[in-house]
């Protein structure tokens, strides 16, 4: 172990100055302790966080370079938020090249974990809980990563988060595998993103499993090249948690994967079980916008290489038992409202449209029917996604 | 140097029960330019913002001015300076932030009740290095002789002069740099052209401060004047409390939001503007901003609890600024709804 730890630290040492470790236990005074060593902590310093249960009344903050924060063990080490009394977040990092990794964060009065700005950031084997479980007042996102580029979110849990459990917005070059997610609203989202890869996470007993969303009048629009791959997406029938006003309560209970707008997006080799409206959904954005470099359908999308199981057979859309009932009992495995463009399914189950016609349209004239597989969108498999060199070799 | 300074330190003591403490000093220490510049002293003492300990007297060389719209913070009192170097001049063109020149600094204290009972909570100082802004905060002592870096923060009880408990939280400096955001550099957000009465620019301008005086001066109200138009009191305090986070490059920038004072986009106020991120702080509102329905806009929403996750702003403040909600509420119930 020590002799790991040095040789850690001649490697930092090639690139800063020498790199120290600074330990904080958990106890009297934890909240100052912390919060002045992630203040003081110099580029390629670690501050390692014993294990404990660390009681914290604010917000925590980083904004310094190159700082790894580890803890003992995502069960071990906890920073609870129980008695947070400000801040909008439990711990918000707003510097580049941050680890965090083995530390669990609890009951945050907001989100769990948010990174703004901040490039090469690694989330690592972290835990991010509200206790309670599923409940209106939990903060919205788990693990928030936003407006940055090089992003790696693994080997993480994340429960109870009223929004979404893993969130990336407005952000490029993204891999979100291996993670556990489950009774959050949306499980996994990515949204007004590019050259995302979610794959190989387990997402179960959301409202919805993974969602891919686009969405219009923020700084950044026009998400895309999107890949949910080798994923499990089971059993996603919480009732939707959600506060209204925001976009994910509009998600039916029992969706699996959806697909709003972006343009690229590819949906192989999932394993889907048991989402009891849809195990994919494809829907167009149809609340009023204003922005010219919109995009409210989704363009060039894949589907191919699944397995779907039993699902569909609770649709929680409006006149979903009817259309069940007409179609044997359940919704074929895959649905669309018929705004898609460019769509190619290579998969052989049935696909219903709802025959919409026009963005906008009232879903009271929904005309349900069951449509070919089109082959219409580029069937090329997008490249993987690379992230910076050395950037994973911080977690190995 | 140092010896003087302990000699000057007791002989200050001994005076601190004197009427006018300033009377006699005879002698003033210069301001220690080389703190601004650089290092992080521990006292807040040691920049010579103040010829007395319990920093009551400032230095012949700050400025003190005054905001028209303030921001809001609790309800403390706020004392205000400018410290900008000899031969410094403020580049002040145009109707926004005032361009400091290096080794200037902003000093804010905030404070609690009146004459006697005045309490100095924090002094807030924000030095402008030659690679860029620096924001610390030193927090006073009990006995109110002395303020200490406070760098991780600190949450104090204090009973207002109104009688009103409340959990008072002094930021750490990372959190000053949240609200002290552009485009990740740290910049001051108070001292705006508009912002600004027009008396402390003249002054600015006769010390040699500034050349000729900027357009723009004192568009916004001030704010309780009752004969300003309410929509320009909704403005301004938005502006105020709220756009240096909700603007472009800013701590919000994700939200799509933009409350500065210039912008002109409704929907980039947050009229009928769905939220993105809010979560539960949308409350169960669908927009922002509801014309002609301010029970239904999230902004009043969130201005109007004290629920971390829930509250706007985020920091600064633990309880409702009522006088603010009700200028919000008129406005937005005034708005037209087609």
């Amino acid at each position: 172990m020590i002799r790991v730890t040095a040789a850690a630290m001649l490697l930092a040492t090639a690139s800063t100055a020498w790199a120290e470790t600074h330990r904080i236990s958990p106890g009297e005074g934890a909240q100052e302790r912390l919060q002045e060593a992630l203040i003081l902590a110099q580029p390629g310093d670690t501050v390692v966080l014993e294990a404990g249960r660390f009681e914290l009344t604010d917000g925590l903050s980083l904004d310094v370079d190159g700082v790894t924060l580890r803890g003992a063990g995502m069960d071990a080490s906890v920073l609870d938020f129980t008695n947070q009394a400000g801040s909008g977040e439990g711990l918000l990092i707003t510097s580049d090249h941050v680890t965090l990794r083995n530390f669990a964060v609890e009951n945050a009065k907001g989100d769990g974990i948010k990174s703004k700005g901040a490039d090469q950031i690694i989330y690592h084997a972290l835990r991010v809980e509200w206790t309670n479980g599923p409940d209106a007042s939990n903060g919205a996102y788990g693990i928030y990563p936003v407006e940055a580029s090089n992003i790696l979110v693994q080997d993480s849990i994340v429960r109870g988060a009223s929004d979404a459990g893993i969130y990336v917005g407005q952000s490029e070059n993204i891999i979100v595998r291996r993670n556990y997610v489950y009774e959050n609203v949306a499980g996994i989202e990515i949204e007004n993103s590019n050259f995302a890869e979610v794959t190989h996470n387990i997402a179960g007993r959301n409202t919805g499993g993974i969602l891919v969303f686009d969405l219009p009048g923020l700084p950044k629009v026009g998400g895309g090249n999107v890949v949910v791959a080798n994923n499990i997406v089971a059993s996603n029938n919480t009732d939707n948690f959600a506060p209204e006003g925001n976009i994910v309560a509009a998600v039916p209970y029992g969706t699996g994967v959806m697909v709003m707008a972006n343009k690229g997006v590819q949906v192989v080799n999932n394993a889907f079980e048991d989402n009891l409206t849809s195990h994919i959904m494809l829907i167009a954005y149809i609340q009023e916008y204003d922005d010219e470099r919109y995009e409210p359908r989704p363009v060039d999308v894949l589907i191919a290489g699944n397995s779907y199981g039993a699902g569909g057979s609770a649709p929680d859309i409006a006149g979903g038992e009817m259309i069940a009932a007409a179609f044997g009992g359940a919704l074929p495995p895959i649905l669309t409202d018929g705004l898609h463009k460019r769509l190619s399914i290579e998969d052989t189950v049935p696909v219903i449209s709802l025959g919409m016609e026009r963005v906008g349209q009232s879903r009271a004239e929904a005309k349900p029917q069951l449509i070919n597989a089109l082959a219409a969108a580029d069937t090329a498999r997008f490249a993987p996604v690379t992230l910076p060199e050395g950037m994973e070799a911080r977690v190995q | 140097m140092k010896s003087s300074l302990v000699l000057l330190g007791c002989a200050m003591l001994a005076l601190a029960g004197s009427a006018d403490v300033r009377a006699t000093i005879t002698q003033e220490l210069p301001i220690n330019d080389s703190a601004i510049m650089d290092g992080i002293p521990r006292n807040l003492s040691e920049f010579g913002f103040f010829q007395d300990p319990k920093g009551r007297v400032p230095h012949g060389n700050l400025i003190s001015y005054e905001l028209n719209t303030p921001l809001y913070s609790d309800g403390a009192d706020k004392l205000r300076y400018v410290y900008v170097p000899a031969g410094g001049r403020i580049d002040a063109s145009g109707d926004g932030l005032l361009q400091f020149p290096v080794g200037s600094a902003i000093i804010k204290t905030f404070a609690f009740g009146e004459g006697e009972t005045q309490r100095y909570i924090e002094t807030r100082v924000l030095l402008n290095r030659a690679d860029g802004w620096l924001a610390l905060p030193y927090r006073w002592n009990d006995d109110q002789t002395e303020a200490r870096l406070a760098l991780a923060g600190a949450r104090i009880p204090i009973t207002r002069p109104d009688g009103e408990e409340i959990s008072y939280r002094v930021p750490n400096k990372n959190q000053c740099k949240t609200c002290h955001s552009k485009n990740g550099d740290v910049i001051p957000i108070g001292p705006k052209v508009r912002n600004l009465p027009g008396e402390f620019l003249k002054g600015l301008a006769e010390r040699g401060f500034i050349g000729t005086l900027p357009a723009g001066l004192e568009q916004l109200p001030v704010w309780g004047d009752d004969s300003a138009s309410n929509g320009k009191l909704a403005r301004a305090y938005l502006d105020v409390n709220c756009a240096h986070c909700h603007q472009p490059g800013g701590s919000a920038s994700n939200s799509g939001l933009d409350l500065r004072w210039e912008q002109g986009d409704p929907h980039a106020i947050g009229i009928r503007k769905p939220p993105v991120a809010a979560g539960r702080g949308a409350g169960g509102h669908k927009v922002s901003i509801a014309p002609g329905d301010a029970s239904a806009s999230i902004l009043v929403y969130r201005m109007e609890s004290n629920d971390p996750g829930v509250a706007m702003p985020e920091l600064g403040r633990s309880t409702t600024d009522d006088q603010a909600v009700a200028v919000m509420r008129k406005w937005i119930e005034e708005m037209p709804t087609s």
